[in-house]
C-alpha cells in the first residue's frame, strides 16, 4: 500500500470523526443556551465549544467576541476554519477521494452524499428551530459512514489506518473536553452544586454518555470523580481513553502481524495502553487531572506523529 | 461541403426509412409509455451522481464537480460499419507511431519533402529531449482516443487523433453499465460486442510495453495530477479496474536510476506508468523545474530505459493540429496505403493563402487554436454573432500561425431524449485504441451529443452530453 493511500484512510476517518465531536459540541452548547441562567459567564458554554476543539484563538482572530450567532457559523460553515464541521467533511471527503481504489463503494457513497447534501444548506436559511435536527443528522450520518466502514472494508492494512485515525481522534477529543473544565472534576469541588452538575451531564452529553453512564453507576447520582472515571479508565465506554486504546493497541498488533516486524509506534501505543489499563483514579488525582490530560494529549499525538513516520505518511 | 447541409440522420437515413442497424430500437421506442424516458434519465444522473461520476470544471469555484448529461438512447453501429472503421483506426494509428519514431530518429519523411522541417522543429509539441531515444516496442503512442464525426451514410471524417492523455473511456465503460442496468430487455434483443474488458486490456498492453529486463510480472501504476484534476474520476477508476496503483508525483522517487513507490513498508519498483499529466510537468528537472506533479529525475530513468511512460513524451507532435493536414501523407508515407478514413479538409492559417481564405470566410467555418483544447479558444463560425466574428479576427490576426480552419461539417445527429421526446441531435464518437503487443480496438467508444437543438457542440467542457455506443455483432 502506497505511504499516501495510508495517511489518507488515516485522515479521512479522523476528520470524520471530527466533524461528529463538533457537531455534539455545539448540540450540547445549544442545550444550555435553552436552560435558565446558571449563574455562571453565559458565554461559557459557547467558549467550550471553541475550546473543546481547540479553537479559541483562532475564533479571537478572526471573529472577536463570543456569542452563539458567531460561534456556530464559525463552527459550521467557516470554510477558513479548518477545524468547522464544514472544513472537516470536506477534508475527509478529499482524502475519501484520493483513495477511491482503497475504499469500497458503500463507503464512498456515504461520505460523498454527506458532503454533497451538507453543500447544498445555505447557513442564511437554517433557523434557529432546525440547527438541532441539522446537528443530529451530521451525527447520523457519520453513524452511516462508520456503519458502512465496519460492514464492508476488508480487514488489511488499510481497516487498520482507517481505525487508527478514528481512535486517535476520539482520544484526542475527549482528553481535550475534559481538560477545558478539569477543575469542575476535582474532589475538593466537588460540592454537587446545580452549575457543576449542569456541567457533568453536558460533558457527558458530548460524549453521548450520559444514559450509560447511569448504568455504569447504577447506585450514584452525577458526581464529577465519577464523570472522570467513566471518560478516561471504564474501557466498556466506548468514548473513554482506555477503550479508545484498547482499539488502538490491538489495531496496533494486527498492523504488526500484517507486516511481520513491530515498529516503534506499536511499543508506544502499548506503554499508553498499560497505563490506562492499569492506572487508578487516586493516582491519577494526586498527580494532577489537568497534568495527567495534558501529557495524555502529548503522547497520543505522538504516537499518530511516530506511526506517520513508521509507515511513511505522505 | 458548404452547400451539403443536409443532416445525415443514424436512425432513419436520408429517406427516411429506419436503417436495419436501429430497427429493433425504433420499435421499443414506439413501445414504452410517456414518461418512460423522462424517469429513466432521472435514475441514471442518480446513480452517477452517488457513484461521484464526475468531471471537475476549472474555475468554477463552488460547484467544481459536475455530471455529464447522460442520453439513455444508445447509438447503434452496424458490424460492417464497424470494420471499415477499425480498419481505418488500426492503419492511422500504426502510421502515427511509425511517424513519431521516424521524426525522433532520421526524420526520414521531413528529407523526402512530404513534411516541413520547420513545423517539426518548431513545434512546442516536439520534444527534443526524445531525440534518438527508442520506447519499448517502438511504441510512443499506446492509448489514442481518434474523433471521428459522420456526415453521410460511408463518410467517416477523423477530427482529432488525441495521442498524449486522451480522456473518456470510464464514461464508455460506466455508461455501458448503468444502460445494463436499466434496459436489460434491450440488450437482450440485440447482439451488442461487449467492452467491459477493456480495463484488462489496458493492462496488458501497459505489460507488453514493461522494459526488457523487467520482472515477468511487472509493477503499473498511473499517475494523476490529483483530485482537482477534470479527470481524476477516470484515473481512479482505471487504477481500481485493473488492480494497479493510483500515484501522485510524491509517491515515486528516483534512486539509482530506477522508478520506486513509497509504500507503507519496502519501497517498490515500478516498471511501467500510465500518466495522465502533461510532459511539461513530468519531470522538474529536465522540464518545468517549478512543476510539483512530477518525479524528479524521471526523465532520465526512462531514457535509461528502466521505466516505461506511457504515453512516451513529446507524442503530441503527432496530434498537434498543425500537423493534422498531414495525416493523410504521414499515411502513405509509412504505409503505401490510401488512408481509409478522411481528413477534414484544414486551412492551415500560418499560410498566407490559407489566412487570407479564412479571413474572407470566417461566418462559415470553424477555426481552433493549434495547441487548444476542450471546446476553448474557438470560434464556430455559423453560430457566432458578428461581434464574436470582429473580436475573433482581431485575435486570429495577431498571430495566425496559432489556428487551423475547417469547414462546419453536418454532423450526422441520433435520436436523443429531450424535453419534448425524443429528437435527432447531432453526434461525434471517440473510439479507444490500445497499441501495444498488437493493436487493440474496444468496439464502440464514447459518442458525444449536443444536446441543444442545432447545436455542434458536443464537448463536456462546453455542455454537450455523452450517450452508450453500440457496434451490433453480426
Amino acid at each position: 500500500m502506497l505511504g499516501r493511500t495510508a495517511s489518507s484512510l488515516f485522515w479521512m476517518s479522523r476528520y470524520q470523526e471530527r466533524a461528529h465531536n463538533t457537531a455534539r459540541l455545539l448540540d450540547a452548547a445549544w442545550r444550555t443556551a435553552m436552560l435558565p441562567a446558571l449563574g455562571t459567564d453565559p458565554a461559557g458554554d459557547w467558549r467550550s465549544v471553541l475550546a473543546g476543539a481547540g479553537c479559541e484563538a483562532a475564533y479571537k482572530d478572526k471573529v472577536g467576541e463570543i456569542s452563539q450567532r458567531g460561534v456556530v457559523q464559525f463552527m459550521l460553515f467557516d470554510k477558513t476554519n479548518p477545524s468547522s464541521i464544514h472544513s472537516s467533511l470536506e477534508t475527509a471527503r478529499n482524502n475519501a477521494r484520493s483513495v477511491r481504489t482503497g475504499i469500497t463503494s458503500d463507503m464512498w457513497e456515504a461520505i460523498n452524499t454527506t458532503w454533497i447534501e451538507f453543500s447544498d444548506v445555505k447557513p442564511q436559511t437554517l433557523s434557529q428551530d432546525r440547527m438541532p435536527e441539522f446537528l443530529a443528522w451530521i451525527g447520523q450520518r457519520a453513524h452511516l459512514f462508520r456503519g458502512a466502514l465496519l460492514g464492508t472494508i476488508l480487514r488489511d492494512d488499510g481497516y487498520s489506518f482507517s481505525q487508527l485515525g478514528h481512535f486517535v481522534e476520539r482520544a484526542d477529543h475527549t482528553a481535550r473536553v475534559l481538560d477545558t473544565r478539569y477543575w469542575i472534576f476535582l474532589p475538593d469541588t466537588d460540592v454537587g452544586g446545580n452549575a457543576h452538575h449542569h456541567h457533568w451531564t453536558s460533558i457527558l452529553r458530548v460524549m453521548s454518555g450520559l444514559r450509560s453512564y447511569r448504568f455504569a453507576f447504577p447506585d450514584s447520582r452525577v458526581k464529577g470523580v465519577n464523570v472522570a472515571e467513566f471518560l478516561i479508565l471504564r474501557r466498556e465506554m466506548p468514548r473513554s481513553l482506555a477503550h479508545c486504546y484498547d482499539w488502538i493497541n490491538g489495531t496496533m498488533a494486527d498492523l504488526t502481524a500484517f507486516y511481520g516486524d513491530e515498529l516503534p509506534s506499536a511499543a508506544q501505543a502499548a506503554v499508553i495502553h498499560e497505563q490506562l489499563r492499569t492506572g487508578s483514579m487516586r493516582d491519577i488525582f494526586d498527580s494532577g487531572l489537568h497534568e495527567f490530560l495534558t501529557d495524555f494529549t502529548l503522547r497520543n499525538n505522538a504516537f499518530a506523529d511516530r506511526l506517520a513516520r513508521d509507515y511513511n505518511f505522505a | 461541403m458548404a452547400a451539403e447541409r443536409v443532416v445525415f440522420n443514424e436512425m432513419l437515413g436520408t429517406d427516411g426509412a429506419v436503417r436495419p442497424a436501429y430497427a429493433r430500437l425504433n420499435e421499443w421506442l414506439e413501445r414504452q409509455p410517456k414518461g418512460f424516458l423522462t424517469r429513466k434519465n432521472r435514475e441514471a444522473e442518480t446513480i452517477f451522481r452517488r457513484l461521484g461520476i464526475t468531471f471537475a470544471v476549472y474555475g468554477a469555484q463552488e460547484a467544481t464537480e459536475r455530471l455529464i448529461p447522460f442520453d439513455p438512447i444508445p447509438r447503434i453501429l452496424s458490424a460492417g460499419e464497424w470494420r471499415r472503421l477499425s480498419a481505418g483506426i488500426d492503419q492511422r494509428v500504426r502510421a502515427l507511431n511509425a511517424f513519431l519514431h521516424d521524426i525522433y530518429h532520421r526524420q526520414e519523411i521531413i528529407r523526402a519533402g512530404r513534411i516541413p522541417a520547420d513545423l517539426i522543429m518548431q513545434n512546442a509539441a516536439f520534444l527534443p529531449e526524445m531525440v534518438g531515444f527508442t520506447p519499448a516496442r517502438r511504441v510512443y503512442s499506446h492509448i489514442i482516443g481518434t474523433d471521428l464525426v459522420r456526415v453521410g451514410e460511408n463518410d467517416f471524417y477523423v477530427l482529432e487523433d488525441n495521442t498524449r492523455t486522451p480522456s473518456g473511456v470510464s464514461y464508455m465503460l460506466e455508461n455501458r453499465e448503468t444502460m445494463m442496468r436499466m434496459f436489460p430487455d434491450l440488450f437482450q434483443m440485440h447482439r451488442v460486442a461487449p467492452i467491459e474488458h477493456y480495463p484488462e486490456l489496458l493492462r496488458q498492453t501497459l505489460e507488453s510495453v514493461a522494459p526488457e529486463g523487467a520482472k515477468s510480472d511487472p509493477t503499473i501504476c498511473i499517475l494523476t495530477p490529483g483530485i482537482y484534476n477534470s479527470a481524476y474520476f477516470e484515473h481512479a477508476f482505471l487504477a481500481d479496474q485493473m488492480g494497479v496503483e493510483l500515484v501522485e508525483g510524491r509517491d515515486l522517487y528516483v534512486d539509482n536510476g530506477k522508478v520506486w513507490m513509497r509504500t507503507t513498508r519496502k519501497p517498490k519498483q515500478v516498471d511501467v506508468i500510465y500518466r495522465r499529466i502533461d510532459d511539461a510537468f513530468l519531470d522538474p528537472l529536465t522540464f518545468r523545474p517549478e512543476s510539483m506533479l512530477g518525479v524528479p529525475g524521471l526523465f532520465d530513468a526512462y531514457r535509461a530505459g528502466t521505466v516505461t511512460i506511457c504515453n512516451a513524451p513529446g507524442t503530441g507532435i503527432a496530434d498537434d493540429k498543425a500537423i493534422y493536414a498531414y495525416v493523410p501523407d504521414i499515411i502513405e508515407f509509412y504505409t503505401g496505403q490510401k488512408p481509409i478514413l478522411n481528413n477534414v479538409p484544414t486551412w492551415n492559417c500560418s499560410r498566407p493563402d490559407d489566412l487570407a481564405y479564412v479571413l474572407d470566410n470566417l461566418a462559415d467555418i470553424v477555426v481552433k487554436e493549434v495547441h487548444g483544447s476542450g471546446g476553448y479558444g474557438m470560434l464556430i463560425g455559423p453560430t457566432a454573432s458578428k461581434r464574436e466574428i470582429a473580436a475573433f479576427r482581431e485575435i486570429l490576426m495577431s498571430n495566425p500561425t496559432n489556428y487551423i480552419a475547417q469547414p462546419t461539417l453536418a454532423l450526422s445527429a441520433c435520436p436523443t431524449h429531450v424535453a419534448s421526446g425524443v429528437a435527432p441531435r447531432h453526434v461525434d464518437l471517440r473510439p479507444f485504441v490500445l497499441i501495444g503487443d498488437q493493436v487493440r480496438i474496444t468496439p464502440g467508444g464514447l459518442t458525444r451529443v449536443a444536446l441543444k437543438k442545432g447545436s455542434l457542440v458536443v464537448n463536456s467542457s462546453q455542455g454537450g452530453g455523452t450517450k452508450d455506443t453500440w457496434v451490433l455483432e453480426d
